[in-house]
């Protein structure tokens, strides 16, 4: 039978880690919302750039970039979106797991965010760079870490790039998914909402087809173009890559600190039952031995 | 006939600029281009450099980073990384920009650092190049 004094210490102390949880719980769901604005703010521009690379598709027929180029794959590269702090439920868990059936021999892993490098390390796989990224991706850093994998790719150093990240789904859901870079296959359309993936908007579709009728003029020709809007292209995939990790995470946290903050409450409330049962047993044993003494008295 | 342009401005974390004007000036690639209203539908590159756009009589500078350039006969689109209206520009930033990158440039540096650098360089100046006018003018 734990004492009275015992159950207060540890209500207070669960009621304070209570409080941390919460707090994080909101900051994280700030977070999250900003993250989901920064993907809306960049629509525009999203729909510029599909605009432009549809156009530029219809008119360039037979096209060959060095980033398109398929070579047999004696070594590729795999990129790791992961998260600089934990506390974030199952999210890391759940990505580093994707990493287990890459061939170690044959892959060169880069990371960005601490914890998939920390895995890289623990587990002695060949981490060649690790980058980092703020907790409102900038473009600046998504232009460094698609520099480098550009590079690497056109170097011949690796003839295949990939990126692992979580796919914000939605705010209760995140999926590892794995997603190839390079070379640059087919150019898919940039998705840019990051809210809700499951309703399919053709809002955007609408807007480019409209415009397929014109004939646009290039300079220096429309082969040149594309080349030079290719690595802008692919700067944005890591851009947006970026920004769902981070929204990933963020949704992650709120759901892992609002279920801490859950559980709390729940031990706060048994353990102030317990409290309560454990003080009225101590009063009444305590009566029961004043009567006892008084009537040992009064005989 | 469409009388003036829409110019859009846009970047990956906002759109800078959307307003009708009635001509263009803007740093391709090739050189400086002049665009008024109907023009041919033109794609192409765009310079860090400095957008003119005339509003009635009215002339506003624009500086951008690199980029691309969507004309069409009643709307330009200018798709770049950095787009900041003269009155945001913060002359002592970009000039302390210009000089970080200036003297980071003069160190030993890998070609993708290289890269970064030279962009950011050619963005500061662009800065200056539009603030600093308005001063002589």
């Amino acid at each position: 039978m734990p004492s009275t004094r015992d159950l207060r210490r540890r209500i207070k102390s669960i009621r304070n880690t209570s409080q941390i949880t919460k707090a994080m719980q909101m900051v994280a769901a700030a977070k999250m919302r900003k993250a989901q604005t920064a993907a809306l703010t960049g629509r525009p521009y999203t729909d510029l750039l599909n605009q432009m690379l549809g156009n530029l598709q219809n008119d360039v027929s037979e096209f060959s970039h060095p980033l398109m180029e398929e070579r047999p794959v004696k070594k590729s590269a795999l990129l790791i979106v992961s998260t600089d702090k934990g506390l974030c439920g199952p999210l890391n868990t759940n990505l580093l797991r994707e990493i287990l059936p890459y061939d170690r021999d044959n892959t060169v892993f880069l990371a960005a965010g601490r914890k998939g490098a920390q895995f890289l390390h623990r587990t002695r796989r060949n981490l060649k760079a690790e980058f980092t990224f703020k907790d409102s991706p900038d473009f600046v850093e998504a232009r460094g870490i698609s520099r480098f994998l550009q590079d690497s790719f056109l170097s011949g150093e690796v003839d295949k790039v990939e990126v692992l990240y979580t796919n914000f789904v939605s705010t209760i859901r995140q999926e590892p998914k794995v997603r190839q870079l390079l070379p640059i296959l087919e150019l898919e359309k940039l998705d840019p909402d990051l809210v809700d993936k499951d309703s399919e908007s053709d809002a955007g579709d609408a807007a480019s087809s409209s415009q397929d009728a014109t004939e646009f003029l290039y300079e220096p020709d429309a082969a040149g173009v594309l080349g030079s809007l290719l690595p802008h292209y692919l700067n944005y995939v890591v851009f947006q890559v970026l920004l769902e990790a981070k929204a990933s995470e963020h949704s992650s946290r709120m759901v892992a600190m609002k279920n801490a903050t859950d559980n709390a409450k729940q031990l706060i409330k048994d353990l102030t039952l317990e409290y309560n049962k454990v003080r009225q047993a101590a009063i009444t044993s305590e009566l029961l031995e004043i009567t006892t003494a008084a009537m040992a008295m009064e005989n | 006939m469409a009388q003036t342009l829409r110019l859009e401005i846009v970047t990956p974390s906002e759109t800078a600029l959307s307003e009708d004007v009635d001509y263009v000036g803007l740093p391709a690639a090739a050189g400086e281009m002049g665009i008024y209203p109907n023009h041919v539908p033109f794609v192409t590159e765009v310079a860090a450099g400095e957008v003119a756009f005339q509003q009635k009589s009215k002339t506003v500078f624009m500086a951008i980073g690199a980029g691309f350039v969507q004309i069409m006969p009643d709307r330009i689109s200018i798709l770049t990384d950095m787009a900041i209206n003269e009155d945001h520009i913060d002359e002592e930033r970009a000039e302390e920009a210009r000089k970080r990158a200036e003297a980071r440039l003069s160190e030993q540096l890998n070609e993708e650092e290289m890269a970064v650098v030279q962009a950011a360089l050619a963005n500061s100046l662009a800065q200056l190049k539009v603030k600093r006018r308005r001063h002589r003018g």
